[in-house]
């Protein structure tokens, strides 16, 4: 008797249909560890089984890509035999458990997947989202996160050179963490995640397995309630050191090409390595997991199997090359332990001292997982949420009240209190300091750059879940563009609520077709990803956040464009126009407590040639400065450009909106969040050139001011609108975040 | 034998995490809480079983490693293996 | 002119220094592992920043017991240059080459960001081609940065001119709100009795290009080149 009821079932969270289906392609009943083996393998965190429909509509092939969708990470070509290898992955559940360590091993995590490639990773964002700070519970989550993230991306050396941090109601009790981690390596040198060669040694490297995390992907695939503090066991400790070791180790072996197929343990462990690195060599794989190191006693298989201790690798390696690759992990101090062959045929065998222990059909546990169809439709109050209350519309706060509360909303503020935190110039490529748009690191032996950047407004997925996708694709695009990078290729982390729950399914469903719509248009393929489901507690779900990331190659990277205007006497120059939309805005959300609304229009066609006018700009250095209009609209991106360049501010004349986004002309031409707008500065000599290269993209462009000045002034069809010091407009901006954290009036 | 080491900053060296501690024990309204001072505490495993042997060996563990003369200090407990 | 960069289990600007000698001043470098027992042809020793075995214990403590680090000490009593930037200095504190320990930053957060430090003298291998006062803008990226040392410790530094680099405003005045991390006397950086032995927080080799947010770190590499080469002159002179 395998003793396998319908309470174990449940504890591990298989359902009936999928307990057939496991009996069906086993050929008879699983035992427990073979169960085990399911039920992590075939999680939602692992298996994507609510997602995949979905996800396989993506484009993921491009004349730049080198790796597409299906390996531990994607990768881009960027010239000179190079590849940037890139993902994002999410870490929510476990860090709302325990912040500093969920986020800690989150960086770990993604780290890992990185230099499994064999890339050496150069590059980290993060995009992190947390419930309002008014509450203690959100503000001991942000400091746990922030320090977990700067504890571990500090102690192994890798810079985090930019994110963004937003925040809503709905991420309090499910907060987002998802890092993204970019790496550059030789195309030839690419390392894929594959056992081959029948008779080929396994090795395991890296720290004791010990019994932590188990379970840890079954947790990320259920929601939260009462009873998830008692699930604090899941969460795993981090150890920065031991993967730096592990880091440098891997890549000196995998510089001998002694390896075949290098895996990282993740989510699932050396379940998931061993079947998947099984699955994609269609090759059998056998281990004994008494050979395990194991910092525990009397740990059973089953519990070798899922443990989820960090900082493990798995190597395929060629027979006959075991003691180089031994002694160089002796030389780092590391265990490098057989643990098993590759076998013919295809099946995952587990043994423990000798004694076959569990014995199933690989891709049972990887291809075969469910695929779920999963029914959706669109919730019943779209109607209401497209609209905005009557209640809006009355007297507004003045434009200058508005503009400093704006400045001062910890989702625009400043989050200098956040990146200094962070050892951003470790390795000395940061050539754009965090806090500057896009993240940017030059590629030493090369002219080059690559430019990075990750956004998800949440607000307007909620809206409508096309168009947010579609917005939060081309925002990440155009932060990479106004740097200069050319945009090569995207990862998406996708964070939503209960896939079970229709109207989730659908905002899922929605948000990959409008991405895959944007991704198509502007030549962006998807290169990899992560889904992050059940978001939710008591019912209650996030905002549905697709986090796109986009990597973009800057050639020359002294072309370099940053965000804030560089000095006195320069024009201003405005490229796009202003619709004046102010649905889900963060105007409407901030004064009115509202998220109501349509999100802005995106016309691709135009967003394509907006791109590839600011690539051409910044490579002909036309332009000295370059930031794309975002939260807050015109005006709060106006006082960006003017924050942290030595005191330059700015005086502008705009034209007002075409709309007065259902609430009031003058907000929705100051705050309005229409899309495709970017705020440049100009040598007045090259002015005229500017525009008329504009004109000939397509892009509307207008010059409306000059930079210097105390004062950032702006007016409306020549009325003063606002009229605010730069040093008092700075002086909010730099300061909100650490008050609301302070938990004090700013 | 086992030897538990507690290495304590010095007297004159300022503790800013203590004093975060006190702030928020304050600030929870422990106000009786004087002050408090944090510091590391090792709990050491040792194949020697003469206790003379087992003390000298720890302190040496403790000074040539564990503390940093120039702003910490140590004390040695020992108890036999097993005991609590 | 050969500088050695020692390279500890999680040291991470070494890549940095390395970087700074060979690609941007041209000289020659190469990395030594910590378990080597011999410099070989080294002119000048770099102990780079970093989380030597992940500053467990205390920053610092595990590493200055590396098998490298006798070869380190016999250097430095030859009198000849030795470079502790960062989690270097902190090595070099733990193993005695410089008097005094690193606490916590006064604020318990870690900091990156550009500060400003005062070049207090000249007279040392790092600093020969600095004029006394000036001002350099360097990169800081430490937790544990706020310098200690008992009061009698800190007199002989000061009566000794050993301090070498204070924080200070980008105008030279050294003042508290210019101290990142709360450091007795704003010090930055000391050196040894013998003044070849020198330690500081700042990362000069993170400020040697203009791309990078500043180039006033290369003055120390240079100072050192400057130095070794007037040192060998005067050797030939004297033979």
């Amino acid at each position: 008797m395998s003793g396998i009821d319908q309470a174990v079932l449940d504890r591990h969270g298989i359902k009936d249909d999928e307990y057939e289906r496991i009996v069906s392609l086993m050929g008879r009943t699983p035992n427990l560890t073979e169960l085990g083996l399911f039920s992590v393998m075939w999680s939602e965190h692992c298996s994507y089984k609510s997602s995949r429909v979905h996800l396989k509509t993506l484009p993921t092939e491009g004349p730049r890509v080198v790796q597409g969708p299906g390996e531990n990470a994607g990768a881009v070509d960027i010239g000179d035999g190079l590849a940037a290898v890139f993902k994002i992955e999410s870490h929510n559940h476990p860090s709302f458990i325990e912040p500093y360590q969920g986020a800690a091993t989150g960086v770990g995590g993604i780290i890992r997947d990185i230099f499994t490639m064999g890339a050496r990773p150069i590059a980290l964002l993060d995009a992190l989202r947390f419930g309002p700070l008014s509450e203690s519970q959100n503000r001991r989550i942000l400091q746990g996160v922030v320090s977990g993230i700067g504890g571990y991306g500090n102690s192994i050396g890798i810079p985090t050179v930019g994110g963004e941090v937003m925040f809503d109601e709905t991420y309090s009790g499910n907060p987002l963490v998802n890092v993204f981690c970019l790496g550059i390596a030789k195309h030839d040198a690419l390392v894929k995640g594959k056992a081959s060669g029948v008779g080929n040694p396994i090795y395991y490297v890296g720290a004791k397995t010990g019994r932590d995390g188990i379970h840890g992907a079954t947790m990320a695939s259920a929601e939260f309630d009462e009873k998830s503090a008692e699930k604090r066991p899941a969460v795993q400790v981090g150890d920065p050191f031991m993967e730096k070791l592990l880091l440098e180790a891997c890549l000196e072996v995998m510089a001998t090409d002694a390896c075949v197929g290098v895996q990282d343990m993740g989510a699932a462990g050396l379940t998931c390595a061993t079947s998947e690195t099984g699955s994609r060599g269609g090759v059998g794989v056998e281990i004994d997991v008494a050979l395990v190191p194991q910092r525990e006693t009397g740990m059973t298989p089953y519990e070798i199997m899922l443990s989820e201790s960090q900082e493990r690798m798995l190597l395929i390696v060629k027979r006959g090359r075991e003691a180089e690759v031994e002694r160089i992990f002796e030389k780092w101090d590391l265990h490098a332990v057989k643990i098993g062959e590759v076998q013919d045929g295809d099946r995952l065998r587990i043994r423990h001292n000798g004694a076959l222990v569990a014995d199933v059909p690989n891709r049972a546990l990887t291809d075969e997982a469910p695929l779920y169809r999963r029914p959706f439709q669109a919730p019943p109050n779209r109607a209401e949420l497209a609209a905005i209350p009557a209640t809006a519309r009355g007297t507004q706060p003045s434009p200058r009240e508005s503009f400093l509360s704006l400045l001062g909303s910890p989702t625009i503020a400043s989050k200098r209190w956040i990146f200094q935190q962070y050892d951003y110039m470790v390795r000395t490529n940061t050539i754009a300091l965090a806090g500057a748009g896009a993240g940017v690191v030059r590629v030493k032996g090369t002219s080059r750059a690559l430019a990075m950047s990750v956004d998800g407004n949440g607000r307007f997925v909620l809206l409508d879940p096309r168009q947010g996708a579609k917005l939060a694709l081309a925002e990440a695009a155009r932060n990479v563009a106004c740097a200069g990078g050319l945009p090569l290729g995207g990862t998406n982390c996708l964070n939503f609520g209960n896939p079970e729950r229709p109207e989730i399914m659908w905002q899922f469903a929605e948000a990959v077709a409008g991405l895959g719509e944007a991704c198509r248009a502007l030549d962006i393929p998807i290169t990899g990803g992560n889904v992050s489901l059940y978001n939710e507690t008591d019912g209650k779900a996030i905002l549905p956040t697709p986090v796109i990331g986009v990597v973009g190659v800057i050639e020359d990277a002294s072309r370099l464009t940053l965000r804030a205007f560089p000095e006195s006497a320069l024009d201003i120059v405005l490229l796009g126009d202003n619709l004046g939309e102010l649905g889900g805005s963060e105007y409407l959300k901030t004064i009115h407590g509202l998220v109501r609304g349509v999100p802005p229009a995106l016309d691709l066609a135009r967003e394509r040639s907006l791109l590839q006018l600011l690539v051409g700009l910044s490579a002909d250095g036309a332009v000295r400065s370059a930031h794309d209009c975002a939260e807050g609209g015109f005006a709060v991106t106006l006082a960006e450009c003017c924050f942290e360049n030595g005191g330059v501010g700015a005086k502008v004349d705009i034209p007002s909106a075409s709309s007065d986004g259902g609430i009031d002309r003058l907000a929705a031409t100051l705050f309005g969040e229409s899309a495709s707008r970017v705020i440049v500065s100009v040598e007045p000599s090259k002015t005229a050139a500017v525009l008329a290269k504009a004109a000939g993209a397509g892009i509307p462009a207008a010059r409306i001011g000059t930079t210097g000045g105390a004062i950032i002034e702006i007016a409306i069809d020549g009325t003063a609108a606002i009229s605010c010091q730069l040093s008092e407009a700075e002086a909010r901006w730099a300061t909100a975040l650490a008050a609301a954290l302070a938990h004090r009036a700013a | 034998m086992k030897a538990r080491v507690f290495v304590t900053l010095k007297p004159s060296v300022f503790d800013p995490q203590g004093h975060t501690i006190v702030e928020a024990l304050h600030s929870l309204g422990y106000g009786d809480v004087s002050d408090v001072r944090q510091g590391k505490f090792f709990e050491i495993d040792l194949a020697v079983k003469d206790q003379a042997a087992a003390e000298k060996l720890a302190a040496e563990v403790a000074d040539r490693v564990l503390a940093n003369p120039v702003i910490e200090s140590f004390k040695v407990e020992l108890t036999k293996a097993g005991a609590q | 002119m050969t500088f050695a960069v020692v390279v500890f289990p999680g040291s991470n600007c070494d890549h940095d220094a390395y970087h700074a000698a060979k690609h941007v001043l041209g000289q020659q470098a190469r990395f030594v592992w910590h378990k080597e027992t011999s410099l070989g042809d080294a002119d000048v020793v770099i102990l780079p920043g970093g989380f030597s075995h992940g500053d467990y214990l205390r920053t610092g403590a595990i590493a200055r017991f590396s098998p490298v680090m006798a070869a380190v000490r016999e250097f430095a009593g030859a009198g000849r240059p030795v470079l502790g930037i960062c989690n270097g200095f902190q090595i070099l504190l733990e193993c005695g080459l410089l008097p005094g320990a690193m606490l916590r930053n006064r604020d318990l957060k870690f900091h990156c960001e550009h500060v400003h430090v005062r070049v207090e003298r000249t007279d040392t291998p790092f600093t020969s081609l600095c004029s006394p006062g000036q001002v350099l803008k360097v990169p800081i990226a430490h937790g544990e940065g706020n310098y200690f040392a008992p009061p009698e410790t800190i007199d002989q530094l000061e009566k000794q001119h050993r301090v070498l680099f204070r924080y200070c405003t980008p105008s030279g005045a050294v003042t508290d709100q210019a101290n990142p991390n709360g450091s007795l006397n704003g010090i930055a950086g000391i050196c040894s009795e013998g003044r070849n032995v020198v330690g500081l927080m700042p990362h000069p080799e993170r400020a040697c290009e203009l791309s990078v947010g500043s180039a006033d770190g290369l003055v120390m590499f240079e100072s050192a080149v400057h130095a070794m080469s007037r040192a060998g002159a005067l050797q030939a002179v004297a033979r």
